[in-house]
């Protein structure tokens, strides 16, 4: 590969975005940047402004004042489904699952596809047939093979199992980039490894990731570069190998600043071609 | 995968299959009341199950897709009253005592005013829950009492008796036979709205998200849907078949009374519930409904035959929604 990693425009670029709640400033000038087929960790203390700047971009929040790009191009959510439209697609921490309904369904919510024909066009009927194989397809892609029974309530499903059905959602729709809002919380051991997994497999296949975890192994584990969030802004953004964990914990308490020569502002990893 | 035993085995396939209990119920009850009263089988006897269940059974339809959505509408009663009133007292011949100035009309105008009149109402309960935040119990609640007070005021509590309707109000109420069945057409419309409702709910992504947001609201919001736009909508559906109910509910009694029975409401839910769809909204079918609002007409009727007071019947509706609650809350505990 010879792709020159100063030539890469972010996927996702946010610049100076301030989000307030009556007096609590939660995003005071916050910048981010996402490089095409990375994972981008976002660390940071209780308040730090992490859940606000992800929400910003997931279209939960709306910007008070500072510009968001998607590939170079101004954009504004106003809703999750418009984030949605644009590219950007989020697992939430409550995962935004429909219990009572099966994993095609809670895949497809929001988005059906309808039969062709008559039956599509005036009776408005939903091809589950189609959307199941199709489900099916986007969970082997990802090597899900947990899920046997396509038409099982997801709240039959274990933790790691639900994770796994929004992981696949996302994967499933998100042409651009995916958000994961503490994807492992509730999660034990092998269940967490499973979800590491997926996110290792999202980004070979070129889909970039933000990860935000209080994790900091897992942190460790998967991510090319770490953004830490402290007081609403950027602290500082380093990478596994020029940090430590206890670094990554000083910047996040202000212990310790970073000088903006010696962060990693720029991209670390060549994306992999996306499939 | 670990052993299930089989008591979890059938509560998972109760789970899966929510019509099943209430169906095993009316079953059991219809054998139950044969023996009792060999003439409860008789086709007589069957066909006025039927015509005792389709007010109730037709209004209890808007009442499923109020509760899949975790909503309540205490006020399908009174609308539906309010919309029958509609009909007839713009139908009624002007020569006749009526109140309003604008009688006489064409008997489909009546019919179609009516309907819209039950639209406007549900739209107005969805505008209150959904523009307002107000939880439905409350704004059904209110509304009960609005549309019971607009009628009496409106048309003055007068009961419009049989001779004074045109008969094109009255036809859901008249009967054909089939074997020595003597079917109602309401009936026969009754069930077609179930086909239609269930398709919707089953096949159509309106139908998907009416579970989604009765689930849950927050997932389905961050799904994409707009929750609040799907509930206004289930309010302004129900609307629709509450008046289609009050146009059945003419043929069914023949007169438009303004003091038709205040628990109809009740006898809605407790279909829904005894039917399998969970109060807490996002789980049952529609035909559950339809197994449910027989039960109700099987009990009582069976409990009459068997020669029991109506206060055992009351009694006996009672149990049956407690228990059908009861066993709700113990199959959604289901795990996999």
């Amino acid at each position: 590969m010879t792709t020159d990693l100063s030539t890469l425009q972010p996927v996702v670029e946010g610049k100076n975005i301030v989000k307030t709640f009556g007096r609590v400033v939660a995003l005071d000038g916050a910048n981010l940047a996402l490089y095409p087929g990375e994972v981008l960790a976002v660390v940071g203390d209780n308040g730090a402004g992490k859940s606000s700047l992800i929400k910003c971009f997931s279209g939960a929040y709306t910007p008070d004042a500072g510009e968001m790009f998607v590939n170079g191009e101004q954009v504004q959510f106003k809703s999750t489904h418009e984030a949605r439209v644009g590219g950007i697609e989020t697992v939430f921490q409550t995962l935004a699952v429909a219990p009572a309904l099966d994993i095609a369904s809670n895949m497809y919510l929001g988005r059906e596809i309808r039969k062709p024909g008559i039956m599509g066009s005036v009776f408005r009927s939903l091809d589950k047939k189609e959307m199941r194989a199709q489900a099916s397809a986007h969970l082997k892609n990802l090597g899900i093979t947990t899920l046997q029974n396509i038409t099982q309530a997801v709240e039959t499903l274990s933790g790691g199992q639900r994770q796994a059905v929004a992981v696949a959602r996302a994967a499933a729709f998100g042409s651009k980039v995916i958000i994961l809002d503490e994807p492992t919380a509730a999660l034990g051991v092998n269940e967490s490894a499973r979800v590491l997994k997926m996110i290792q497999d999202l980004r070979d296949r070129g889909i970039p990731v933000i990860l935000i975890s209080h994790n900091m192994p897992q942190v460790f584990e998967v991510a090319d570069r770490i953004h830490v969030a402290r007081l609403g802004k950027r602290a500082a953004v380093v990478t596994p190998q020029t940090a430590s964990m206890n670094d990554v914990v000083a910047i996040m308490t202000g212990a310790m600043t970073v000088p903006e020569e010696e962060q990693q502002l720029a991209p670390v990893r060549v994306p992999a071609p996306m499939a | 995968m670990e052993r299930q035993t089989s008591m979890q085995k059938v509560q998972g396939v109760l789970h899966k299959y929510p019509y099943l209990s209430p169906l095993i119920v009316l079953i059991v009850a219809m054998t139950v009341f044969y023996f009792a009263n060999h003439r409860f089988l008789l086709p007589g006897n069957l066909s006025f199950l039927t015509q005792q269940t389709v007010i109730v059974g037709t209004l209890a339809i808007a009442q499923t897709l109020v509760i899949l959505t975790a909503g309540i509408d205490l006020s399908i009663g009174a609308i539906m009253i309010f919309s029958q009133m509609v009909m007839a007292n713009l139908a009624v011949s002007a020569s006749a005592s009526n109140v309003l100035p604008v009688a006489g009309q064409n008997p489909y105008l009546a019919i179609a005013i009516g309907i819209l009149a039950g639209v406007l109402a549900g739209g107005m309960n969805g505008l209150l829950i959904t523009r307002f935040n107000l939880p439905p119990f409350i704004v059904t609640l209110g509304t009960l009492s609005i549309w019971t007070a607009i009628t009496l005021l409106l048309f003055k509590s007068r009961t419009i008796q049989e001779p004074e309707i045109p008969a094109t109000l009255k036809w859901l109420g008249s009967t054909f036979q089939i074997g020595g069945f003597q079917l109602l057409y309401g009936v026969i419309l009754m069930l077609i709205m179930y086909v239609i409702f269930g398709y919707i709910l089953r096949s159509t992504a309106w139908g998907m998200h009416i579970y989604a947001v009765g689930d849950d609201p927050a997932a389905a919001q961050l799904t994409g849907i707009s929750t609040k736009r799907v509930i206004f909508s289930v309010y302004l559906v129900s609307g629709l078949i509450i008046g289609i109910a009050g146009w059945v509910t003419l043929g069914r009694v023949g007169s438009a009374s303004p003091n038709v029975d205040p628990l109809l409401n009740l006898d809605t839910i407790t279909a829904v519930v005894i039917g399998g769809t969970s109060l807490f909204g996002g789980r049952g079918v529609l035909i559950g409904t339809l197994i449910g609002a027989l039960i109700i007409t099987v009990v009582e009727n069976g409990l009459s035959l068997a020669g029991f007071d109506q206060a055992y019947r009351v009694l006996a509706v009672g149990i049956l929604v407690i228990l059908a609650v009861a066993v709700d809350q113990w199959i959604r505990k289901v795990k996999a």
